[in-house]
């Protein structure tokens, strides 16, 4: 083991290196674009084994990692934002191919307008594929994660592609200090790759991915994948306990963060919530008795456990960097599911949506939403959600404007 | 390269591998010619298809295909042919897996995806030099989805998007011309209805290697509103009216394989076809006869 001071998207292509990938179909877009430069680099010279091509879209990119998967080799990919949409018909369908690949996703907010920086729009987008998601925190955390899917991918009872997704900037281009799991223990760990009962051989002809017709075998099949991923709950607890025996770090699918007496919760995915752990010890210090929830899995979602450490809190802020136009924070609508009709269940949740395109969350905020929290909380009354802006933003965007406007009116004038 | 095993009709391979009862349509063009192509072929193939007509040969349980089969989706098959063939080049250098379990990777794609959305995978996959055949059975139109227009349409065709007067007023796209100008290892033409023309044609590409590309035209009875009988006939006439010219692109150079001598005028393969009876009744459209009849005599000049 070696310890780096290394980006998110190094992080990224560490994991891909260790976990011995035979096939890497790539395709650029910021912020990914370094995963696959790092990885061609060691191809090139040959520090790692396998072969990348460019194809000339993600959509392709997708098509033909499901397919090599398909055919019986270890697949490695990745991807951003616009670059995810782009390949989303083959997102789906590479799922129902039940291919074990893995792909990271560097959030980055859609267009429109367009940006290169984070938020989970892109990430949600894919919600309802059938890929598994695993969201990251730390470079650590996306290096290890990368590990964790193969084996997850690769398993008996799951049988499923994996989507690993850090926030771009924040955790692709921020280096922080990462151990480098020592390659014969990750080689261990991830072990040689089977592709089972999945391949494309001259002697045992096959037929993959056909028509079915009518809604029952459709149905059979879908719900195939679905309990698929479900299983894939059990089974990622068991690897993340392997894992930590193995290199000394336990993910456990829900990441608890001072939760033991906590009345209140900060609830969200992705590495702002090192941003909320810090509020949580100020508050802590102000006397506050609240913690942090953080779904490592996103899918399969870990109900279960979530239900279990929210039983007989107070209330819960969730914070959601995404906007479901038309009706607010996915993760809200995702956690009221879970605790709907449930003894115990926190009977306060309140929305915020924030971080968007890139736009922190100050300190200032996260003791804003506790406050809000704790309002509503004594007030019985869930506010509306909030979409966390700032009187000094709405300054800063309506000066834009203004200058919009002028050199609208200059360009008219002068024609 | 080695004389071909395909002297006479009767060298034709006599043993058929594609399976029957597919749900194509009767008289289906495109199904005529994947039969011939497939005998030659044979069954150590992985077939990747693209989203059209042929998307229903497999359905779940049955497949007619003695080998492989994988649908992706509309626009990537090429990609999909990609992988496939990567895979098994990893998994041979490995010795993962044994040289006699290799297969030639094929994509099987409609005009639909051949001359459109599947064109930049397409264009992509030749580019990188994929060692690969492509099989596009053209029946000019969006035929899985009830004949709209696409790329494909000729000129002046009824198609259910065209049905005005003048039929589709676009001309067909030149996708022999488009990818001979990559320069790939093999491009064709080919038809159902000239069996030793095309089992020459894929015994060439099968022994070459790199992209290697197969363009049939597919008569269409639904399509292109004609008695599923006379497909055969159909077929024929567009090669001897010079409407479908039959070539090859080899070592940089275009060969035309089948010179119709004398050409029959065009108005014989119009005139069996639903699809263009608005230029002879109520009323004949001299203009547009005479313009279709044109272009056909402009492109065989100088070649026959």
């Amino acid at each position: 083991m070696t310890r780096r001071l290394i980006t998110g998207n190094a992080a990224a292509a560490w994991g891909a290196r260790l976990a011995k990938v035979d096939y890497i179909p790539a395709f650029p877009i910021t912020p990914q674009t370094e995963i696959i430069e790092t990885l061609s680099v060691w191809l090139d010279q040959q520090e790692m084994g396998g072969r990348l091509v460019m194809l000339e879209s993600e959509h392709s990119m997708i098509t033909a990692a499901g397919a090599a998967a398909a055919t019986g080799v270890r697949v490695f990919t990745a991807t951003s934002s616009q670059g995810l949409l782009y390949g989303t018909e083959m997102i789906y369908t590479v799922a129902g191919w039940r291919v074990p690949l893995v792909m990271v996703n560097v959030s980055r907010g859609l267009a429109s307008p367009i940006t290169l920086e984070p938020d989970h729009n892109d990430i949600l987008s894919v919600r309802d594929s059938g890929f598994l998601q695993i969201h990251c925190a730390t470079c650590q955390e996306v290096l290890d994660s990368v590990l964790l899917a193969y084996r997850l991918a690769e398993h008996h009872e799951v049988r499923l592609p994996v989507i690993v997704n850090q926030d771009g900037f924040y955790l692709s281009f921020t280096r922080e200090p990462v151990d480098i799991p020592d390659a014969e223990l990750a080689s261990r760990f991830v072990g040689d790759f089977d592709c089972e009962n999945i391949y494309f051989r001259a002697s045992a002809p096959e037929s993959h991915a056909v028509v079915v017709l009518g809604g029952s075998p459709y149905s059979y099949f879908r719900y195939e994948n679905h309990l698929a991923a479900l299983e894939a709950l059990r089974v990622y607890d068991e690897l993340a306990r392997e894992f930590a025996e193995l290199f000394g770090r336990h993910y456990q699918a829900l990441e608890t963060y001072r939760m033991e007496d906590a009345e209140l919760v900060f609830f969200m995915l992705g590495c702002f919530a090192t941003k909320a752990k810090h509020a949580v010890d100020r508050l802590r210090s102000a006397g506050w008795k609240i913690g942090l929830l953080r779904p490592r899995l996103f899918r399969p979602f870990p109900e279960a456990a979530i239900r279990v450490a929210l039983r007989g809190k107070q209330g819960v802020a969730v914070i959601d960097q995404n906007l479901s136009m038309g009706k607010g924070g996915v993760l809200h609508a995702e956690l009221a599911s879970v605790l709907y009709g449930h003894a115990d269940a926190p009977p306060m949740l309140v929305s915020f949506v924030g971080g968007l395109g890139g736009r922190d969350i100050s300190a200032e905020e996260f003791f804003e939403m506790a406050g809000v929290l704790m309002r509503a909380v004594d007030e019985r009354c869930a506010p509306p959600p909030r979409l966390l802006y700032t009187e000094d933003e709405l300054r800063e965007v309506r000066k834009l404007q203004a200058i919009a406007h002028v050199e609208r009116l200059a360009g008219e004038q002068h024609i | 390269m080695t004389e071909t095993l395909f002297k006479r009709m009767r060298d034709l391979p006599s043993a058929h591998l594609l399976g029957a009862g597919t749900p194509m349509c009767a008289g289906c063009g495109g199904l005529q010619a994947l039969h011939e192509i497939y005998d030659v072929l044979g069954g150590n193939t992985v077939f990747v298809n693209a989203a059209g007509c042929m998307t229903l040969l497999s359905v779940y349980p049955f497949t007619p295909f003695r080998g492989s089969w994988l649908y992706t989706a509309m626009a990537s098959a090429p990609a999909g042919a990609q992988g496939v063939r990567d895979a098994l080049d990893i998994l041979l250098e490995q010795k993962r897996i044994q040289p006699e379990d290799d297969l030639e990777t094929v994509v099987l794609t409609g005009d639909g995806a051949a001359y459109g959305m599947g064109l930049s995978a397409t264009s992509a996959a030749i580019e990188r030099n994929l060692s690969f055949l492509y099989l596009c059975y053209d029946n000019e139109g969006y035929g899985n989805t009830g004949q709209q227009y696409s790329g494909a349409t000729p000129h002046a065709a009824a198609t259910a998007t065209s049905k005005g007067r003048m039929g589709y007023v676009g001309y067909k796209k030149d996708l022999f011309g488009i990818w001979a100008a990559h320069r790939p290892a093999y491009v064709a033409t080919v038809i159902g209805a000239e069996p030793l023309d095309l089992a020459r044609k894929i015994e060439t590409a099968k022994n070459l290697k790199g992209p290697r590309l197969i363009l049939a035209l597919a008569p269409c009875p639904t399509g292109w509103g004609f008695d599923p009988q006379q497909s055969i006939e159909i077929g024929k006439l567009a090669v001897r009216t010079g409407i479908w010219p039959l070539k090859e692109y080899i070592d940089g150079h275009v060969i035309h394989t089948k010179i119709p001598k004398p050409r029959e005028p065009a108005e014989v393969y119009l005139k069996t076809q639903g699809r263009f009876a608005h230029l002879f009744a109520p009323k004949r459209n001299e203009a547009a006869l005479e313009e279709i009849q044109q272009r056909i005599d402009v492109y065989w000049e100088g070649i026959a």
